[in-house]
């Protein structure tokens, strides 16, 4: 069963002056469980405004937007969080971490909005750290690791919680080829050894052929959907 | 999410702007310190004043010559030559006033006292030896005058401690003479170092036989006070009664209105101590609390700033499952700890400084003053504090939560 099923998503803003801008125009397609998918286009081609409806942080102007089988409208803004608390893992392109708190507050935030028994706050914590191999960062300040960490805690973050589906939006943005490609290694040993279903905007090719699909966006509509024929292993590029 | 971890959030968002937090309660810091000062000083100053007048005993009625002012404008010099020799001729009958244990007319003015080439201005005054047993003073060295004394106009003073420190040092002024109004007086007695009581400051004042002070001293022929003491306390109420109809009757007055005298109790008195001293209080500590209106404004303000500021941390929070409720009572409980930390550190600050006020009080003005922590007004003035965290804090984090998700994490 389809765990994302989008008919004919559009996203209109109003601007200033009255003027509307069209996002996204009427996309359709479907995401399975366990899938690692990358949505590719250039800058301004409504990639993002895609991935924040997906996400349930923004809500489509037009068309349907199923997760696991319910529309946003089904939830009421409190389970909606919980909706986001436990099923969904974000990752940002400007990681988005409490700069003055540890790697262990950062990672651990999900939990204090979950229902989760606190004697668990900590073994989940470390196990998530652990997963993207910052055991020997755990007591660091954030703002003192360098960008390619950063990432990394920002992974962990979001699959303290072990969610269904984690939202990468330009998680390789802001690094450098050699962090970008140790996150990327990361993000795709999540899908593969952990079964972890993966969303990836990206504008990069390279980035986007470590995904198994990418669906290219451009204007606001898809392009192509495609299977990747050769992915792309980080292993590779390190060698 | 759990309280503790809301409390944790709420004191890590305020610890990242230290000075700012710092600067920011400090309104709250200034009206909590204000109010507790004033309720501090205020309990003082009421305990002092009717330490005072309860110092004069219960048992004990003042008769004041003159009609009762009734307003600011209205003077006590009316008639105030009204107390008379006859007066305690007729309230000595039993007859008239029967709870009457004793009585004592008073005279009192400033007169200079020498001693060779030193001199000093005492209060002078004229009593009878029952002085002693009304104000509960006994002199340290000599005795007090007899009965025998009062009646025969005897030169025969004894005075404070200061007056014999400023007369003749550390000396011995027994049984000298001191002069004043030209006239030699037999230092018989001298009094306790006691200081202020009973709104006389027993260190600086000299006791003469009432009769003496009339005829050589002041030249009058009127009392400027009569005091009586009845036999138990539950006769004051009767005896004060028994007094006016007695004077009254002495002074031929018929209507109560046209008295040309009035009657002072300790009751009454504590009872005026007390409504005017809170009644000042209360004022000084509303004026007070304007500075926590300003200091609740203050409060507000830094919020919304902080709020603007943490735009992004507020989506992402609710981007990883916080709900409009979490993000509320974050930044509720930031205000709050802001005002109630505010609040402590006023209360402590206030209670020190009316301490250190009441030693310099007590050493300046050599006055036994109270320090007197006000335990209810602390109370209120943490919890007033926490209230106005609460009602300045709600708006700012109420902006907060209503934050959508992705508009708060695009906001540059």
């Amino acid at each position: 069963m389809a765990l994302i099923e989008a008919e004919g998503l559009e996203k209109t803003y109003d601007e200033d002056g009255g003027a509307v801008t069209q996002a996204v125009r009427g996309v359709t397609f479907k995401i399975n469980k366990g899938e690692f998918v990358a949505i590719m286009g250039p800058s301004g081609s409504g990639k993002s405004t895609l991935l924040h409806i997906l996400g349930f942080l923004d809500r489509q102007s037009g068309g349907t937007y199923r997760f696991d089988g319910k529309t946003i409208d089904d939830y009421s803004p409190v389970e909606l969080a919980r909706v986001r608390n436990r099923q969904m893992g974000f990752v940002f392109q400007t990681f988005n971490l409490l700069s003055r708190a540890s790697v262990l507050e950062n990672v651990k935030l999900p939990l204090l909005y979950s229902d989760i028994e606190e004697s668990l706050w900590n073994e989940k914590t470390m196990k998530a750290i652990e997963a993207v191999g910052l055991s020997h960062r755990v007591n660091h300040e954030s703002a003192k690791l360098s960008g390619g960490e950063k990432q990394r805690v920002a992974i962990a973050r979001a699959l303290v919680l072990d969610p269904q589906i984690i939202f990468a939006d330009e998680p390789t943005g802001n690094l450098d080829s050699k962090s970008g490609l140790a996150v990327m290694e990361t993000i795709q040993h999540l899908n593969e050894k952990h079964g972890h279903t993966i969303i990836l905007i990206t504008h990069e090719t390279y980035t986007a052929e470590h995904a198994e699909r990418i669906i290219h966006i451009l204007d606001g509509k898809i392009d192509k959907d495609e299977k990747v024929g050769h992915r792309r292993r980080s292993d590779e590029f390190s060698k | 999410m759990h309280i503790k971890y809301s409390m944790k959030t709420a004191l890590n968002g305020l610890a990242t702007h230290k000075s700012r937090s710092v600067l920011t309660i400090l309104g709250i810091v200034i009206g909590i310190t204000s109010i507790i000062l004033v309720m501090s000083l205020g309990q003082g100053a009421q305990d002092l004043i009717l330490g005072q007048v309860q110092g004069i005993g219960s048992k004990v009625i003042a008769i004041v010559p003159g009609r009762q002012p009734k307003g600011p404008t209205d003077f006590i010099s009316t008639f105030a030559d009204s107390l008379k020799s006859k007066d305690i001729d007729a309230l000595n009958k039993k007859a008239n006033v029967p709870h009457l244990n004793g009585i004592m007319p008073v005279v009192f003015g400033a007169e200079t006292a020498a001693f060779g080439s030193e001199t000093y201005r005492p209060t002078i005054f004229g009593v009878t030896g029952l002085f002693s047993e009304i104000y509960n003073i006994y002199p340290e060295k000599g005795r007090i005058f007899s009965d025998d004394e009062v009646k025969s106009y005897a030169d025969v003073v004894i005075i404070g401690s200061k007056v014999k420190e400023e007369l003749v040092g550390n000396d011995d002024i027994l049984n000298q003479k001191i002069k004043i109004k030209g006239r030699n007086f037999r230092v018989i007695g001298i009094l306790p170092k006691k200081g202020q009581s009973s709104f006389i400051n027993f260190d600086e004042v000299a006791f003469i036989p009432y009769t003496t002070g009339q005829q050589y001293v002041f030249g009058i022929k009127h009392f400027n006070r009569i005091v009586v003491e009845t036999d138990t306390e539950s006769a004051v109420a009767q005896t004060v009664e028994d007094v006016k109809v007695t004077l009254r009757n002495s002074h031929n007055i018929d209507n109560p209105d046209k008295d040309d005298f009035f009657i002072e109790t300790q009751a009454e008195a504590v009872q005026m101590v007390s409504t005017i001293t809170n009644v000042l209080t209360l004022f000084l500590a509303a004026v007070a609390a304007i500075s926590l209106l300003v200091g609740g404004i203050g409060i507000m303000n830094i919020m919304l700033v902080s709020v603007t500021e943490r735009t992004r941390e507020i989506g992402l929070r609710k981007a990883l499952g916080a709900t409009e409720k979490d993000i509320l009572v974050q930044f509720l409980l930031e205000s709050v700890i802001l005002t109630a930390v505010g609040g402590a550190i006023g209360i402590a600050l206030g209670a020190s400084l009316s301490f250190l006020i009441s030693i310099v009080l007590s050493n300046v003005l050599a006055v036994n003053w109270a320090f007197t922590f006000p335990v209810g007004a602390a109370a209120l003035g943490l919890g007033v504090a926490a209230f106005v965290g609460l009602v300045f804090g709600i708006y700012p984090a109420r902006q907060a939560s209503k934050k959508s998700p992705i508009e708060a994490l695009r906001y540059e």
